[in-house]
């Protein structure tokens, strides 16, 4: 009985295929990208400024209103943060990315692979608080800079406006600190895949041929790398753009573009202007993907 | 057969050493911190150092019937959320993995969307579809939120398995006279197993502290995660939210260590076999 | 006509798509044949031992196992077992469990099934591995659990798919002999697929020469070494000269093509005559290769044809055979020793 059942699907592998692929792809047009839909179409809807209802009517009102100038500023902030938070990540990443790929033997690679896919996969939301511990006025990271006698350039640093604030956990000095650490390990891995393509022998080739180990890590291992940084910018960047929970614990009151979305949508109930914000992340994520194809970072996911 | 050829590396230098290892520290150190400050008798203040050193906070989180509730829920939503993932995942990995149909590379990114996306477009998205549609905010809408973000775990997992596994594998056993299902039973399953289970954990841990999607696709529901982060913008027991963090550590450090070991393990034998 | 052949491919084709992988093939397979499919890769042989096997179905005509239509059943119903390429153990089960793979799926009781691997184990000379896993196992002990996984099930017919291919070349030469005993012993039809034209000769009592979808030649091995049928399996099969137009006519007095190979070429002084009823042409040796056990000279014969010619180094040492450079010779050979090609 059973082998006449299997023989009939053996003979129609279409069949089988449609059978797996339907519940999956189902689900994430339905779900997802039905979602996304209703994201898109939301960003078109109004809301009503004295009653504070949605008007379900076509306008281009509320995406214009992302581009006034208090918004405007939101996404510059936020976009500048990502990238300074981008940049300082694949420069941490990379020793030790380099290091797993091409110094540790074996064993010591698996375990060091292990040490950061921990944290990577680990709680994002107590990784941010362990941070409100450490950067607290009277917590750790005072107590050592204190051991140094180097609060007045503490203090200096967060006398400064656009990065300061009243302490450290309040300040965007220490948000900076905490995107950092939150998405290191999105850069680390691609980075190390990266380097783990490159052949041994490419780098006695280039020392062969009289290159001094900078040199060689500046013309051969770097270029072959950079596809690596790429992929992991993706992350760095995309996760950075849209965190609201950073901002939410360490900020102040100006806001980064996640923080705006939650607001909107909670406390401000304007569901379309949230909607229509949140397309600018998508957008700016849109374009990075497509530079990072033409880069070759997909390669190194 | 193995061979081992990592003996011949090169030394690395001492500043390189030291970069590594400071990164490696700097990624791991902070976790330690929050268990270091369960121990605090300071309940107003994150004091360093310590004012002095008690186990209380342990018994008077346990004590907490709100936390228990938390935990319980966050412990469905996971549960069922995985149990979804390793279904969806699995179909869409042996239908990527046996045929090479139209439209496969669209599959991978379908699924990896919601990760590459920032979470609270995957968040208001869901939000707006849910709301607009009148559906209820609740337990089953954070598990539907949930559900969209695994999939790809469990997918890209079983898929990576896969590939490792010998095609033919699948041929000897019907030439050897086991109907599909007797090949999906005596081979197909035992050789997927530990991807199974790895997906499987690292889903589990991801939906069981997942907070960005549940802050939109949840009603009055307190999941764990955003008991905590009630905490950190108000915090109110201070104490306890350490404890807490703690805890979540611990309930996603295991699944997580052993799902990467397993996958450690699986690329191991595989340079075996060659 | 083979009587009661274990396999009939009647004109079977495979086409995917554009591409004829395989072509309008008839062929028949003897019972207790050791049947070769030889040919290049892509040259549709292996897609032939897929339809066998029942892993791919004909396109086009009919597969026929003792007189039974089996074109369309699926290989769980096919009386045939494979040995994989890569042999295809399956990773999580022991050496044992493996071998009793198609016993256990029968439903056969387990101390039954348990004498059987012993003997299976015994015939491939692996006694006392029973318990170990795939992984600890070398390529060629790999190899022989894999052939008495298969032959456990008592198959009709043994489909072999390039099982030596990953083998080093002393352990080939060894399992070469093996398989060819093991075959003796059970007496099934065996069907060998390789591209390696010498494994072929030594182990098969027929072989099938694939090029391009479709079937070159049938024939033993010295068939197919001493009387090439087209000028693909003359190049193919070890190496050949062809000779044809103006060349051709002064050795044979016909213009038509034919294929001699370079052993059975004597070498002779230019004004040497040649043996009563041998057919000779004039040259001039271009180029040497000494290579120890023989010497390989390329002959230019006057009007353009460059002739291969292999001479055992008897008596001559490497300065006899490279002194022979430049010098004019008289190339001579039996006429039966040349075939005539087809095509």
């Amino acid at each position: 009985m059973l082998n006449r059942v299997s023989t009939y699907f053996y003979r129609r592998p279409r069949l089988v295929l449609a059978i797996f692929l339907t519940p999956p792809i189902l689900y994430m047009l339905v779900v997802y990208l039905g979602s996304l839909f209703s994201l898109l179409i939301n960003g078109f809807y109004s809301i009503d400024d004295f009653t504070g209802i949605i008007v379900r009517e076509f306008t281009l009102r509320t995406y214009a209103q992302t581009f006034n100038p208090a918004n405007r500023e939101i996404f510059l902030r936020t976009a500048s943060m990502a990238a300074i938070v981008t940049v300082v990540d694949a420069m941490l990443a990379f020793p030790l990315a380099y290091y797993i790929a091409k110094f540790a033997s074996r064993r010591l690679k698996t375990w060091l692979l292990i040490g950061v896919t921990i944290p990577l996969w680990s709680s994002y939301l107590v990784r941010v608080y362990a941070w409100k511990l450490i950067l607290a006025k009277e917590g750790i990271l005072s107590w050592f800079i204190d051991l140094f006698h180097l609060t007045g350039v503490l203090d200096w640093l967060l006398s400064f406006p656009a990065i300061g604030g009243s302490s450290l956990s309040l300040s965007p000095i220490g948000m900076f600190i905490v995107f950092v650490y939150i998405w290191l390990p999105y850069m680390i891995i691609p980075i190390q895949t990266a380097l783990e393509r490159v052949p041994a022998s490419l780098l006695e080739a280039s020392s062969d041929l009289g290159a001094k180990p900078f040199q060689t890590f500046r013309n051969v291992i770097l270029p072959l790398a950079f596809p690596g940084v790429v992929a992991g910018s993706i992350f760095t960047f995309s996760l950075t753009l849209g965190d609201f929970i950073v901002p939410l614990t360490l900020g102040n009151s100006k806001f980064f573009v996640g923080q705006a979305v939650f607001s909107y949508q909670g406390t401000g109930g304007n569901i379309p202007l949230a909607a229509a914000m949140t397309m600018g992340p998508v957008l700016i994520m849109v374009v990075y993907l497509l530079i990072a194809r033409k880069l070759g970072a997909f390669d190194a996911l | 057969m193995l061979s081992k050829s990592s003996d011949t590396r090169p030394k690395a230098s001492w500043a390189l050493t030291l970069a590594a290892l400071g990164t490696l520290l700097f990624l791991h150190v902070p976790m330690w911190i929050i268990f270091l400050y369960t121990l605090t008798p300071e309940e107003a203040t994150y004091t360093f150092p310590l004012p002095g050193f008690t186990t209380k906070w342990y018994g008077v989180a346990l004590q907490r019937p709100d936390l228990w509730r938390s935990l319980t829920l966050s412990f469905q939503v996971a549960a069922i959320a995985t149990a979804a993932a390793l279904i969806l995942g699995t179909f869409a990995a042996a239908a990527v993995y046996r045929s090479n149909f139209f439209g496969r590379e669209s599959i991978s990114f379908l699924l990896v969307l919601p990760i590459a996306l920032p979470g609270i477009v995957t968040g208001i998205a869901l939000r707006t579809a849910i709301g607009g549609l009148d559906i209820p905010f609740s337990f089953w809408t954070i598990v539907i939120g949930h559900a969209t973000f695994c999939v790809v775990v469990v997918y890209n997992n079983v898929l990576a398995r896969f590939r490792r596994t010998s095609a033919t594998m699948i041929e000897a056993s019907m030439d050897l006279g086991a109907n599909s299902f007797q090949t999906f039973r005596h081979v197909v399953l035992p050789n997927i197993a530990t991807a199974l289970l790895a997906g499987g954990m690292l889903a589990f841990a991801l939906s069981f502290d997942e907070v960005i999607v549940t802050t939109f696709t949840a009603g009055q529901q307190t999941t764990l995660p955003i008991w905590i982060f009630s905490q950190l913008s108000r915090p109110r027991d201070r104490p306890v939210t350490n404890v807490v963090a703690t805890i979540v550590i611990l309930i996603t450090f295991l699944p997580i260590f052993f799902a990467q070991k397993i996958s450690a393990e699986a690329s191991d034998t595989e340079g075996e076999m060659k | 006509m083979i009587k009661n052949p274990a396999i009939r491919f009647d004109n079977v084709s495979r086409h995917f798509g554009e591409i004829k992988a395989v072509h309008q093939v008839d062929l028949e397979i003897g019972d207790g044949e050791f049947f070769s499919m030889l040919g290049p890769s892509g040259s549709g042989k292996t897609t032939c031992l897929r339809m066998i096997a029942g892993f791919d179905r004909p396109s086009e005509g009919k597969i026929f196992l003792y007189d039974r239509d089996v074109s369309n059943l699926p290989p769980y119903e096919r009386p045939v077992n494979t040995v994989f390429q890569d042999y295809a153990l399956f990773p999580h089960m022991t050496i044992e469990d493996n071998i009793a793979y198609g016993l256990m799926i029968k439903g056969m009781p387990k101390i039954k099934r348990m004498k059987r691997v012993d003997e299976m184990l015994n015939l491939v000379r692996l006694p006392g591995f029973g318990y170990r896993k795939p992984s600890q196992l070398s390529g060629g002990q790999r190899q022989r659990v894999a052939l008495a996984r298969a032959l456990i099930n008592q198959p009709k017919v043994l489909l072999l798919d390039e099982p030596l291919g990953a083998l080093d070349l002393k352990l080939r030469q060894q399992m070469q002999v093996e398989l060819k005993n093991i075959q003796r012993e059970v007496g099934i039809t065996f069907i060998f697929v390789t591209h390696d034209q010498e494994e072929a000769i030594t182990m098969s009592d027929r072989i099938a020469v694939f090029s391009e979808g479709k079937i070159e030649q049938v024939g033993s091995p010295s068939d197919i070494y001493e009387r090439p049928a087209t000028e693909f399996v003359a190049g193919f099969v070890g190496t050949s000269n062809l000779v044809s137009g103006e060349i051709a006519k002064r050795a044979t007095g016909s213009t038509k093509t034919f294929s001699i190979r370079p052993e059975k070429i004597h070498l002779g002084f230019a004004g040497d005559t040649p043996a009563a009823g041998m057919a000779a042409l004039d040259g001039t040796v271009r180029d040497v290769v000494y290579l120890g056990l023989y010497t390989r000279y390329l002959v230019e014969i006057e009007g353009g044809a460059d002739l291969v010619v292999i001479e055992q180094n008897l008596k001559t040492t490497s300065m006899d055979v490279l002194s022979a450079k430049g010098q004019k010779v008289k190339l001579s050979w039996h006429p039966d020793h040349i075939s005539h090609l087809g095509s």
